[in-house]
């Protein structure tokens, strides 16, 4: 019987069983792949997985039950962020397909890590056990550990792959001890063991408890780009290929939210004012550092890393008001910066070319009068960045400041959104280069592939549906957050 | 309250929007097919605008042509759209501008034709969309749209100094209206805590309890945003420049009626919702409208460059609308609306005059010019009523307006009338000196000498500048009689909720209300 349950209760991780069968295939696949070059083949499987596991991640939608010893749990708070991964893992596999036969990818392993990457974000989100978090943090971190060196040949790529490893590897020790220390103290690693255990002071707390909390917030600092912890963030970003940047700015960063979410809101909820006092700081600097770095920066990616730091303060700002409810403008905002994130280093790699990336912001110069579209759709993401409605970023924007209002963090929301004014000024610069300035010199033909087309109008579809009619999707993370 | 169930204030909106994105799809090729287009189509609007003014019934306070459609019930947000009398002018001022501002376009622009005419038209939507919306969410959508068309048009078909300008626009503007932002969560909250109902709708808002010391704070941030706007002295600095570097029909729109959601903010937003505030704030507002008024004449007479002069003047004339505003009696009121249609009608012709001439010359300078009434009657024709309706001569609509403001200042604050008035002789003698130095005396310039006379779409645009000044200026009454119940409510209103306020502060909030009532009875 016991057998049974356990062979039974596989049917609610299709999604995860999908996308890692489609992560071995595509190893197969390679194996008896004879000739060199990017692979077409493993591009459309891991499409065709991800859209399959979206599906049946959509039939999870408001079911609950936890799984495996309460290792591991379906909510709607995972479906929602699980959704999300699959979302991304879509849109990047479309771009994949045309920019790893541009910079000439040749293994198809590319895609078996993008997958595993997803797995071990959606293992992250799901699970209700710090081991089982560790554990989907490791499969997501090296995977892309791996991604973000792929350009063997390029110094930078080199770098930023050394980089990650090396700072990862020391956050994610932070994590662990973190979570050693929680459970010394506690005596469990259930998350929501844990929230039990402590509001009935079935354990004392001692200093070593909130050592553990603030190691964990390390931790996870680290992964969100947090300042102080976000040193990584401008040079991986800068040096990963672009379409892993993009990933990771998006769905790591989701990850990393989800995560420390659960095991905030859930474990350590009773101490809101302890850990949003300090989150309160992180916040703050989060959004100063970032945005005031990004104003001087002349590579668009490195202004987009600096954008991304940002944009992790925004949402840290939801997160220090401990409104359990409010917390769905995390949710929100995640989903939005998805679109205009994934859209924006999409018109990146539309500008560039093998060996000529064109990633300083002098080459957009111009960019308006030659190419209107780009220029536009670039506008759009840059814009929804900034938070102007009727984008999807504004409504993002609104829903986290009217979160700080609400809970009445008024000099947080201050700062906040002066900061989105600060930050207006860097985005407008690249706006400016597109729309006032000469070109300086000829880009050469942009290669109009139709993967990079259909991603960029399906981000601009979303921001304008998230921007006018937010309703939607606010109600579902809405219905997401319930589970706190 | 509707007098129609036609959604005419949504068809206004969306209009010039359909035709923007029309445009998208025309060739670049086709110039003249896309200016024919915008033309028609601004003239639609312009058409579309007209039966507003017959339909609107004066005899009540209420809203009018109200649409109300659920948008995010769970929050309380609506697609509530409604005009009073207030409105309905300005919007009838945008329409009329925005043709004007496409006839003046037409020989002006020569780079990205397409491009300009389509923000042009999206900058149409968000104006008409500003002065409509009822919901505060829906207003601010609308009023953060209109900076992306306004800091296209200076960055792209502005002058030298474009992109400083745009920016500074940009910046000024959006640092002021994120504050506004928090404060319109603080007040919706707030509003929650009080009733229970979480509404952004505005005309639910402004029966709402704040406490006074709140107030405070949520008007200021209010102020400052629709202060930046206005702009009022001491946060007009970005004012000269944009006016400066705009192309012409962009200044027109700029000091047309991009400055005048400012003022029509206050009326709006600022002063309804936060009465007891607006009414404490009236020696700080009053004082910094009249260093406006009489800073702005002085710097305006010593400045070069026409445009920038203008652009003074502009911050001089704007201070007599808050000036009039914060008198908060009927007179200061009436003008201060009357004020806003005046200015944007005599400044605008304004620019337009200077546009033409720099058409002509591609300077700006009054040192350039000189004697220019030889060469070119007919503008100096033009140019002497505009300008002498800028100086509020009776018998031009200026006279009314600020006759009215200054006489409600008279009565609310015998000081501020005087010190505004001293603002009237010195606007006359800036603007008569400019004019002096540019259309009189001897022709010194070669240059100047050959200047072509006004063609016929010029002599057509000026014509109707013209005939509005005119009709503004001897029969007022076709205006104020839209406005006249409108602003009657609207104070009332004001005067009733501040006593409210100020019997709230000492009184327990039940008793209030039914000695509030008793005397209305």
């Amino acid at each position: 019987m016991d057998f049974m349950q356990f062979v039974s209760a596989f049917r609610w991780i299709i999604p995860e069983i999908v996308v890692t069968a489609c992560a071995l295939l595509v190893l197969i696949v390679e194996a008896f792949r004879r000739e060199r070059g990017a692979s077409l083949a493993s591009g459309i499987i891991c499409l065709a997985g991800s859209v399959v596991a979206l599906y049946y991640t959509r039939c999870l939608w408001n079911q609950q039950t936890p799984l495996f010893n309460g290792l591991y749990v379906i909510d709607n708070f995972g479906t929602f962020f699980k959704s999300l991964f699959l979302i991304i893992l879509v849109l990047i596999s479309i771009v994949s397909l045309r920019y790893a036969a541009r910079e000439e990818i040749g293994f198809g392993e590319y895609y078996a890590l993008l997958m595993l990457g997803v797995l071990g974000m959606m293992v992250m989100v799901s699970s209700n056990s710090f081991i089982t978090i560790f554990i989907g943090l490791e499969v997501m971190s090296l995977a892309i550990y791996i991604l973000c060196g792929l350009f063997r040949d390029n110094l930078k790529s080199v770098e930023a792959a050394l980089k990650y490893f090396l700072l990862g590897a020391f956050a994610t020790a932070f994590l662990l001890y973190g979570m050693a220390m929680t459970y010394a103290s506690s005596g469990t690693i259930d998350v929501k063991e844990l929230g039990r255990l402590v509001s009935e002071h079935c354990f004392d707390i001692t200093p070593l408890f909130f050592c553990g909390m603030s190691l964990l917030i390390v931790g996870f600092g680290f992964k969100i780009a947090s300042v102080p912890f976000h040193m990584w963030t401008p040079d991986v970003y800068e040096g990963a290929p672009t379409s892993i940047t993009a990933y990771m700015a998006t769905g790591v960063k989701a990850a990393a939210f989800g995560a420390f979410l659960r095991v905030f809101y859930t474990g350590f909820f009773l101490f809101t004012e302890d850990w949003s006092a300090i989150l309160w700081f992180i916040a703050v600097l989060t959004m100063i550092v970032g945005n005031i770095i990004a104003l001087v920066q002349n590579n668009i990616k490195r202004l987009l890393a600096y954008s991304s730091i940002a944009h992790a303060g925004y949402i840290l700002v939801a997160f220090v008001t401990g409104d359990k409810v409010l917390s769905s403008s995390i949710l929100f905002y995640l989903m939005v910066y998805a679109f205009m994130n994934i859209g924006a280093f999409t018109v990146v790699i539309l500008l560039g070319r093998k060996g000529e990336p064109n990633e300083e912001i002098e080459s957009y110069a111009g960019l308006a009068a030659r190419h209107p579209f780009i220029a536009l759709s670039m506008a759009i993401f840059l814009l929804s960045l900034a938070g102007i409605p009727p984008l999807g970023g504004f409504m993002g924007k609104f829903y986290i400041f009217s979160a700080a209002i609400k809970t009445h963090y008024y000099w947080l929301a201050v700062i906040g959104v002066l900061n989105s004014v600060v930050a207006a000024y860097y985005y407008l610069r690249v706006l400016m280069y597109m729309y006032f300035k000469e070109p300086e010199r000829e880009l050469g033909t942009i290669d109009f592939s139709p993967a990079y087309v259909i991603v960029i109008l399906v981000s601009i579809a979303a921001l304008l549906y998230t921007g006018i009619w937010p309703r939607t999707v606010i109600l579902l993370a809405q219905h997401s957050v319930s589970i706190f | 309250m509707g007098s129609s169930c036609f959604p005419i204030l949504s068809l206004l909106i969306y209009v010039p929007l359909l035709g923007a994105v029309t445009l998208l799809f025309v060739r670049r090729e086709h110039e003249a097919y896309i200016k024919g287009f915008t033309l028609v189509l601004s003239l639609i609007e312009f058409a579309l605008s007209i039966p507003l003014y017959f339909y609107f019934n004066e005899k009540t306070v209420g809203m009018q042509f109200v649409e109300r459609r659920a948008w995010f019930p769970e929050w309380g947000i609506t697609y509530f759209l409604g005009i009073d009398g207030i409105s309905l002018l300005l919007i009838l001022l945008t329409t009329f501008l925005t043709v004007l501002c496409v006839l003046c376009s037409w020989r002006a622009i020569e780079k990205r034709v397409k491009e300009y005419y389509i923000t042009f038209l999206f900058l149409e939507t968000a104006m008409v969309g500003t002065l409509c919306s009822l919901d505060l969410v829906l207003f601010y959508i609308f009023w953060e749209l209109m900076l992306i068309p306004m800091y296209l048009l200076i960055g792209v078909w502005g002058g030298p100094k474009r992109v400083y300008a745009a920016i500074k626009f940009f910046l000024f503007t959006m640092a002021g209206s994120v504050l506004m932002l928090l404060a319109i969560f603080a007040l919706y909250f707030q509003f929650y805590k009080a009733t229970g109902t979480y509404t952004f709708d505005v005309l639910q808002l402004y029966n709402g309890h704040i406490p006074v010391s709140t107030q405070y704070w949520l008007f200021a941030a209010f102020a400052l945003s629709f202060a930046i706007k206005v702009p009022m002295f001491p946060v007009h600095t970005w004012l000269p420049d944009a006016h400066t570097e705009a192309p012409t029909a962009g200044s027109v729109i700029l000091a047309g009626v991009l400055l005048k959601m400012g003022t029509y903010g206050f009326l709006r937003f600022a002063i309804p919702l936060f009465p007891a505030a607006a009414h404490a704030a009236i020696p700080i507002i009053s004082i910094l409208a009249l260093v406006g008024i009489i800073y702005g004449a002085i710097v305006s007479m010593m400045q070069p460059d026409l445009k920038r002069l203008i652009a003074f003047s502009s911050v001089s004339h704007l201070g007599y609308v808050m000036l009039g505003m914060f008198a908060f009696n009927m007179q200061g009121m009436e003008g201060s609306i009357y004020q806003m249609l005046n200015h944007g009608v005599s400044t605008g012709g304004l620019f337009l005059i200077v546009g033409m001439l720099y058409e002509r010359r591609h300077t700006r300078m009054i040192a350039d010019f000189g004697g220019l009434a030889t060469p070119m009657p007919i503008l100096a024709i033009f140019f002497m009523i505009v300008t002498l309706s800028s100086v509020a001569l009776p018998g031009t609509n200026g006279f009314v307006g600020e006759f009215l403001i200054l006489l409600g200042a008279f009565r609310a604050n015998m000081l501020y009338g005087i010190l505004g008035t001293t603002g009237v002789v010195l606007g006359a003698v800036y603007m008569f000196w400019m004019f002096q130095r540019v259309m009189f005396g001897e022709v010194k310039k070669e240059e100047n000498r050959k200047l072509v006379d006004l063609g016929k779409r010029e002599v057509l645009i000026l014509c109707s500048v013209v005939f509005f000044i005119v009709l503004m200026g001897v029969y007022p009454k076709m205006f104020f009689k839209k406005m006249d119940t409108s602003v009657e409510g609207f104070l009332k209103f004001v005067k009733e909720r501040n006593a409210y306020y100020m019997a709230s502060e000492v009184m327990p909030v039940k008793v209030v209300l039914e000695t509030v009532k008793k005397p209305a009875e």
